[in-house]
């Protein structure tokens, strides 16, 4: 899944959608995740960096991270394949 | 650059919560450093803001309502331009558009240049016509049924589902849920706006809307597409934003060619989740949001006065995306004299 060429994401959470003008605000860790996506990682590697640097289990993480990209999906921020 | 001295009559002074176009028309014209202006606002009613604000008119003469037709239309603008030589004359209000359509021969005879879409193009973008319209130009729009009384209500077709959304022929437009709303918005919007009245299908979905200015020759002058971030209860724009979308760029120009539309004019459309647009309306005017695409990169006031004036004008290619407006609402102060003038002369 390709995240919108035609996203802002501003250092401190603010994306932008150009395409519809919705706006929406992050936590760091989602824009540490939403970073992650527009740089082109897997799901696989993106888990691998969240739980070098903290302290979650890869089921808790998943759980989490994929509810994430469901709102995403949601929010119509991917490309369409 | 030496300025251009320039005349110029507005309407649309009503900067009230169902705004009109003239005071972002003549804040932009006045932004735009190509004109040494004189503007002359036209005014409908005494209390309509713009007639007030300080440093946006020279003067300010009461109009007769459009319905005493052409004769009184132009008695009263002969009367205006023998005090204040008017070059171009910009009416901003739809209900006062097709009386000034048919008097162009007669504004042109006194030296009054205007830039409106003609007749043809003007009627066949009616409310009333739209179906016909998206047909001719293949761009999809919602089925609609006009209704002149209410027992056309009953005529409405079967395969119409509710909601359907119940239009004044020029202004308001309310959602019905069964038959007796529909009853219930038509009377009241026919004894406001007159008959027909347009029962047209809900298209489920964002509301974007494209500002946008042709030549009359097919080229596209200047498109900003803008997405409403905050709605009144009149379903105004009261803040905005500019959005990136080819499709709609793409679409206006498009129509804008194959109408060889001469004007401004204001597309509404709702943007469906399976990303496909429908036309709900063309306003034939700049709307009262064009202030935006100003703030966007894109003068198109600036544009449409120099077109009024013969001048060609290279079309503008880009604008800023983002870019956002957010109205607000301020008290002035107002000497009981300006409104006495205005009430008791008709001018001020």
């Amino acid at each position: 899944m390709e995240l919108k060429k035609n996203l802002a994401i501003s250092d401190t959470g603010f994306v932008f959608d150009a395409n519809s003008g919705e706006s929406y605000s992050l936590n760091p860790i989602g824009l540490e995740i939403l970073n992650y996506l527009k740089q082109g990682l897997k799901d696989d590697e993106i888990r691998e960096k969240i739980m070098e640097k903290y302290d979650v289990d890869a089921s808790t993480f998943d759980l989490v991270y994929f509810d994430f990209i469901r709102t995403l999906q949601q929010f119509d921020l991917f490309e369409k394949s | 650059m030496n300025k251009l001295p320039l005349t110029v009559a507005v309407s649309g002074l009503n900067n009230t919560d169902n705004p009109g176009p003239g005071i972002p028309f003549i804040r932009a014209a006045k932004e735009s450093g190509r004109f040494e202006l004189k503007i002359i606002g036209l005014a409908y009613e005494n209390l309509e803001p713009g007639i007030y604000m300080r440093g946006m008119t020279d003067a300010v003469y009461k109009m007769p309502y459009p319905s005493e037709g052409k004769v009184a239309f132009l008695d009263r603008i002969r009367y205006i331009n023998d005090k204040e030589n008017i070059d171009v004359l910009i009416p901003n209000l739809d209900a006062e558009l097709h009386t000034v359509m048919i008097s162009e021969k007669e504004l042109g005879e006194l030296g009054i240049k205007t830039f409106l879409p003609t007749l043809k193009q003007f009627e066949e973008r009616h409310k009333s016509e739209l179906e016909k319209f998206g047909e001719k130009y293949g761009i999809k729009v919602p089925r609609s049924f006009p209704v002149s009384s209410v027992s056309d209500i009953n005529r409405i077709p079967k395969d119409f589902d509710f909601p359907l959304m119940v239009k004044g022929k020029f202004y308001d437009a309310h959602i019905a849920y069964n038959k007796e709303q529909v009853i219930s918005h038509f009377n009241k919007i026919s004894a406001q706006w007159g008959v027909p009245v347009i029962v047209q299908e809900f298209i489920k979905g964002t509301e974007v809307n494209v500002i946008a200015l042709g030549d009359g020759e097919g080229n596209t002058i200047g498109a900003v597409p803008m997405r409403k971030q905050y709605i009144t209860d009149k379903g105004k724009a009261w803040g905005g934003i500019t959005i990136s979308d080819q499709n709609m760029i793409d679409l206006t120009r498009n129509l804008i060619a194959a109408v060889k539309w001469r004007g401004g004019m204001e597309m509404e459309l709702i943007k469906t989740i399976n990303g496909e647009y429908y036309l709900i309306e063309i306003n034939p005017r700049l709307p009262a949001w064009l202030y935006l695409a100003v703030g966007a990169g894109q003068n198109l006031p600036e544009a449409m006065l120099l077109m009024a004036l013969g001048e060609k004008v290279p079309p503008y290619t880009s604008y800023d995306i983002g870019k956002m407006f957010v109205r607000y609402s301020y008290d002035m102060m107002v000497d009981l004299d300006d409104f006495q003038k205005i009430s008791m002369n008709g001018e001020i």
